[in-house]
């Protein structure tokens, strides 16, 4: 498959732009240096003419800019040299540079939203306008989030690296929350095309793919990509012709990827064997089980229903337990479904739990409560594929 | 090295209250602190300051040489006041984060670390 100019440039400037900053020790050197790099690349090369090596052509052009830069700003001779001799030692491209560089993104010391913002903007090489319009914020609060961020980098002396086995459990949590949000935010970002977009789906996947290859002994790292491929694999069902959102059971399973299930199915199997069970894993387990399913019959639900006991044991969140009751109701009936739902408090403002509800009670013909609860979700906030959905369902229960 | 600024908060109610044995089991946490920092090479300098009561508020009005206003109290009235501080001189942020959790204020009340600029980086 052939890349564009353009495309292999965003692609493989993350890892340039890691190594860089590695080299020189600054942030904002390593993007401006990256930045020349690129004006160059994309004067000198095409869609039909790549550089052979684009990774090495960049690093290399950008070490000679970020030089330049250096001679250029700084008047003082002994901090020129020793950038020089910071650039000329220990040159080559090291896979844990991309990994440094998301766990420097993802560092506690900076906002949720920024470890976002700052991931795909350094990793994915996002512009921060992309950025902006998939986060729903304007591109100059955008700008401010990232430029702030980078500027407590650099003057907090957040650490450039992969933290120590003891921090790692808490630190690893934050990377693979950063990584699934960009995910989910693409997955269920508002259908409808925007031009030439970053898909935030596949950018997820990407950097849960490089996460799972550069830790591979950490199970969750295998159950986050695991996770992201099982979901991604039924994205081409997921929406009708007229954009309506189409239910799993409803779903066109031989439109659902293959080769992603299958390459989810064997993930989760390789982590599982670890024997160190998380969260990611867990779910990524149950989003397979759906996935394999030939039909929606098929499914195994008695073993989803475990899944989802052995998830409330390791994540407290009512959401779970909502899940769960779905998922009991496959097994023993709408009854059991509600009977669960009526243990679960604090979620009166998730139009799922309503919708869970609506359905149960519409399962079991009580009409007029299924009604309210339809009404109930729909006062709730939601994207526009769902509020339709819920609309329709509506005028179905009269 | 970089240097940090840990500020110590605590809740304004708590200002003043406590048995004598509550200062002293505090006096000794903070003992034991100081110790490990110090033999750390961590410690560059600290303080403890009296009660935001004894705070004054001085602000001088109208630029360089205009009136100079005294106010009696804290400069801002806020559930938290400052207590003290301690300049730790740390690697990096990890290391500041590691040290300020071991400040006996960061379970009493909360520590704010904040980078000292180094005008010689500028």
């Amino acid at each position: 498959m052939s890349r564009s100019l353009s495309e292999t440039l965003r692609l493989e400037g993350g890892q340039v732009l890691a190594t860089l900053i590695r080299m020189t020790g600054r942030f904002d050197l390593a993007e401006d240096a990256l930045q020349d790099a690129l004006l160059v690349a994309n004067e000198k090369f095409s869609d039909d003419r790549l550089p052979d090596n684009p990774a090495a052509w960049l690093t290399t052009v950008a070490k000679r800019k970020a030089l330049d830069r250096l001679r250029r700003e700084s008047k003082r001779a002994a901090k020129e040299a020793e950038a020089m001799s910071m650039l000329t030692s220990d040159q080559d491209t090291q896979p844990t540079d991309q990994l440094r560089l998301l766990f420097t993104c993802c560092h506690p010391a900076l906002s949720p939203e920024a470890r976002v913002a700052l991931s795909l903007r350094t990793l994915g090489g996002v512009t921060t306008k992309e950025i902006a319009r998939a986060f729903l914020v304007s591109e100059s609060t955008m700008g401010q989030r990232i430029s702030r961020a980078k500027s407590k980098i650099a003057s907090a002396h957040i650490p450039y690296r992969v933290p120590e086995d003891h921090e790692l459990p808490d630190r690893l949590d934050a990377v693979l929350n950063v990584i699934y949000l960009i995910f989910t935010t693409g997955h269920h970002a508002p259908f409808g095309s925007w031009d030439d977009r970053v898909d935030l789906a596949d950018e997820g996947i990407r950097l849960a793919r490089m996460l799972a290859e550069l830790m591979p002994d950490e199970p969750e790292c295998l159950g986050l990509l695991a996770l992201c491929l099982a979901t991604a694999a039924r994205q081409p069902a997921r929406q009708s012709r007229d954009g309506s959102i189409v239910l799993l059971a409803d779903q066109d399973r031989s439109l659902w990827n293959q080769r992603q299930i299958a390459e989810a199915a064997e993930l989760v199997d390789v982590a599982l064997r670890r024997r160190r069970a998380g969260p990611y894993q867990v779910q990524a387990a149950i989003s397979t089980l759906h996935s394999i399913a030939k039909t929606s019959e098929q499914t195994d639900w008695p073993q989803i229903v475990s899944l989802y006991r052995m998830l409330e044991q390791l994540v407290d969140s009512p959401v779970i337990t909502v899940n769960r009751a779905v998922a009991e109701a496959e097994v023993s009936g709408p009854q059991a479904g509600l009977e669960l739902l009526d243990t679960v408090e604090g979620l009166d403002d998730w139009h799922f739990y309503w919708s869970a509800r609506a359905d149960f009670l519409r399962r079991l013909y009580r009409g007029e409560e299924a009604r309210i609860a339809y009404k109930r979700a729909l006062d709730c906030d939601m994207n526009e594929t769902d509020r339709a959905f819920l609309t329709k369902r509506l005028a179905e229960v009269g | 090295m970089p240097k940090y600024a840990a500020l110590i908060y605590s809740p304004a109610e708590t200002q003043g209250t406590g048995t004598p044995e509550d200062w002293a089991r505090i006096m000794a946490e903070y003992n034991e602190f100081g110790e490990a920092a110090g033999a750390a090479g961590v410690l560059a300098g600290g303080e403890a300051l009296h009660d935001t009561n004894t705070a004054t508020t001085i602000q001088v009005k109208g630029g360089k040489g205009g009136d100079m206003v005294t106010t009696d109290g804290p400069f801002a009235e806020t559930k938290e006041v400052l207590g003290g501080f301690y300049l730790l001189e740390c690697a990096d942020l990890d290391d500041a984060i590691k040290w300020a959790s071991r400040i006996p204020g960061a379970w009493h009340g909360r520590v704010e670390v904040r980078p000292v600029v180094d005008f010689s980086e500028e």
